[in-house]
């Protein structure tokens, strides 16, 4: 088994009452990208700075590429690239010349107007930091990130604040870093970015992991799937019930429309059809809904707005 | 497309090579910054052009005015550079995370701290230099040789850690904004009654005993006695020393890097 890139254990962090991280564990595998989902204040920038040395943990314990993040600082920066979620340029530098700069504290950076092309950067690049919009700031932020070829990534919230086209262009390039060997740890709080991009996603709610898992897996754990179908009214539920798998419920939830509500698989729609064809029933708009990712984020961390 | 080779290879540039890039990304800001060149040159520039004359203005005492005023305007320099400039730029820097951006990189936090003294040398280098000429082409006549202008960058070197550690201070616990009015506003006050460009000896009793307790009255004083030809004061020296050791301890128990 590889040693994890990034290994948080019974983390706690807190300023002055407020508990931001409390008890929060996760592991990283080495060469995949890992989501850290959760609604504002639940902890991820905080457990992510951590992690990049910025704050030594109050209680538990954080490794990053086996080694101490404070103590070990000196040998981890250069092996780690940091996104942070804003600034992090002098106001007054250029685009170009801050990237230059970053990646001239490096011993093999990548080749910087190449770079700059690839993300789509030549329009601005004497453009100081201050006069740059905040989707040109991001791009920016993720070119320092990368340019020092680390290999361990964090990103905090990489694609806040960009356009669609930004937004893809920066979920290929983590793809492709993925690809070439590149362990990605991201925070969003966008589900289709989790989806998109990660192998593994650890929703976090109130400082602490509340679940982990692949998106599929995640999407399709708690709440069972749903069947919608149309038929004539007042069919014998009960009896469709009994043909169906054990845990399988049926609803008539209006005159002629019903709700399948279970595991939701191939062999349940075939038992449907053939239930309904013995009966003579003839169904209309069979639609399968499968629970998606932001069902189980919502359903996990509450529909109330902080 | 050109393409771009992400495989990871890292690693931190050269020790030397890390350093000579910060410098020269410090000094590229500076000479683009409008504000800070203003307080490190055109100002120290201005007064002592107009200092030529200054006797008929304000009593500076026994003596030529350019004699008086040049050595005061060289202390103003290093104020300017090693205070003002340094708390302003720092105090800006934590609040746009620049200090916490290279603070994820390769670059040791002691790579920063000798960053700015790089910079602040080159910038007070120039500044005294450029001044010292200007002073003599307006006449000043300084006494001591080059004795004196060795003493100068004792003195200087010293002045610098006592400013900067004090800039530091305040840029590394107040907002912003805040460092940026105080540091403004003790240059002005230190420039006007801090002993800076007027000798003690013209203050009343009482004030000079407080005054040369200050960094800038010892500074001051301490290029005043220089270019008299007799040295600095030890007590100049000693006064300038405890400020950098205090304030210097203050920083690493109080700076916050963000």
């Amino acid at each position: 088994m590889n040693q994890p890139a990034v290994e948080v254990v019974d983390l706690v962090m807190r300023y002055g009452s407020v508990t931001a991280v409390d008890g929060l564990s996760l592991a990283v595998e080495p060469g995949t990208v890992t989501a850290i989902l959760g609604p504002n204040g639940a902890g991820k920038t905080t457990t992510i700075e951590t992690c990049e040395g910025f704050r030594s943990p109050q209680s538990g314990t954080v490794r990053v590429l086996g080694l101490d993040p404070v103590a070990d600082g000196r040998q981890l920066k250069p092996r780690v690239g940091v996104m942070l979620q804003s600034g992090g340029a002098w106001s007054g530098a250029r685009a170009y010349e801050m990237l230059r700069h970053i990646a001239s504290l490096h011993a093999n950076p990548l080749d910087v107007d190449a770079l700059i092309e690839r993300l789509g950067m030549q329009g601005y690049g004497s453009t100081p930091f201050r006069r740059l919009s905040g989707g040109q700031q991001q791009r920016l932020s993720l070119a320092m990130a990368i340019v020092g070829r680390p290999e361990l990534l964090f990103l905090d919230e990489p694609t806040a604040g960009l356009d669609p086209q930004a937004r893809r262009a920066t979920w290929d390039l983590v793809a492709e870093l993925r690809d070439c060997g590149v362990t990605t740890v991201l925070t969003t709080h966008f589900m289709d970015e989790a989806e998109t991009l990660s192998d593994l996603i650890h929703i976090v709610d109130a400082g602490q992991v509340i679940a982990s898992g692949t998106p599929q897996a995640l999407a399709s754990s708690g709440a069972k799937n749903t069947v919608r179908f149309t038929a004539r009214p007042g069919l014998d539920v009960e009896k469709l019930m009994h043909a169906l798998p054990h845990d399988t419920k049926v609803d008539e939830v209006s005159p002629g429309a019903y709700v399948i509500a279970g595991d939701v698989d191939p062999a349940l729609l075939a038992t449907l059809s053939a239930w309904c064809a013995g009966e003579g029933v003839l169904t209309e708009s069979v639609l399968v809904e499968r629970q998606t990712l932001e069902d189980r984020f919502l359903e996990l961390t509450g529909k109330a707005l902080r | 497309m050109t393409n771009l080779d992400l495989s990871p290879s890292p690693g931190a540039a050269a020790t030397q090579a890390m350093l000579r890039s910060q410098v020269a990304m410090e000094l590229r800001l500076l000479s683009r910054n409008g504000e800070q060149l203003l307080l490190t040159l055109v100002i120290p520039l201005m007064l002592l052009v107009l200092g030529t004359h200054s006797n008929d203005v304000v009593d500076l005492g026994k003596g030529r005015s350019i004699d008086i005023i040049t050595p005061g305007i060289l202390a103003l320099a290093v104020l300017s550079t090693s205070f003002t400039s340094l708390a302003i730029a720092t105090g800006f820097e934590r609040r746009y995370g620049v200090i916490k951006r290279l603070g994820a990189s390769p670059l040791p936090r002691w790579g920063l701290m000798l960053g700015k003294i790089g910079a602040i040398a080159a910038v007070e280098i120039a500044q005294l230099t450029l001044l010292s000429v200007v002073g003599l082409l307006l006449g000043w006549d300084p006494h001591g040789g080059v004795t004196a202008f060795a003493q100068m960058v004792v003195l200087a070197v010293l002045g610098t850690a006592a400013f900067g550690s004090l800039g530091l201070l305040i840029a590394g616990t107040l907002r912003a904004e805040a460092t940026l009015a105080v540091a403004n506003l003790v240059y002005v006050l230190l420039l006007v009654g801090g002993g800076l460009l007027v000798p003690l000896s013209r203050y009343p009793e009482a004030a000079r005993h407080v005054l040369e307790l200050l960094p800038s009255g010892a500074l001051g004083q301490g290029l005043r006695d220089t270019f008299a030809g007799n040295g600095p004061g030890a007590f100049s020296v000693v006064v300038l020393i405890v400020w950098a050791v205090c304030c210097g301890l203050g920083v690493s128990r109080t700076f916050k890097w963000e």
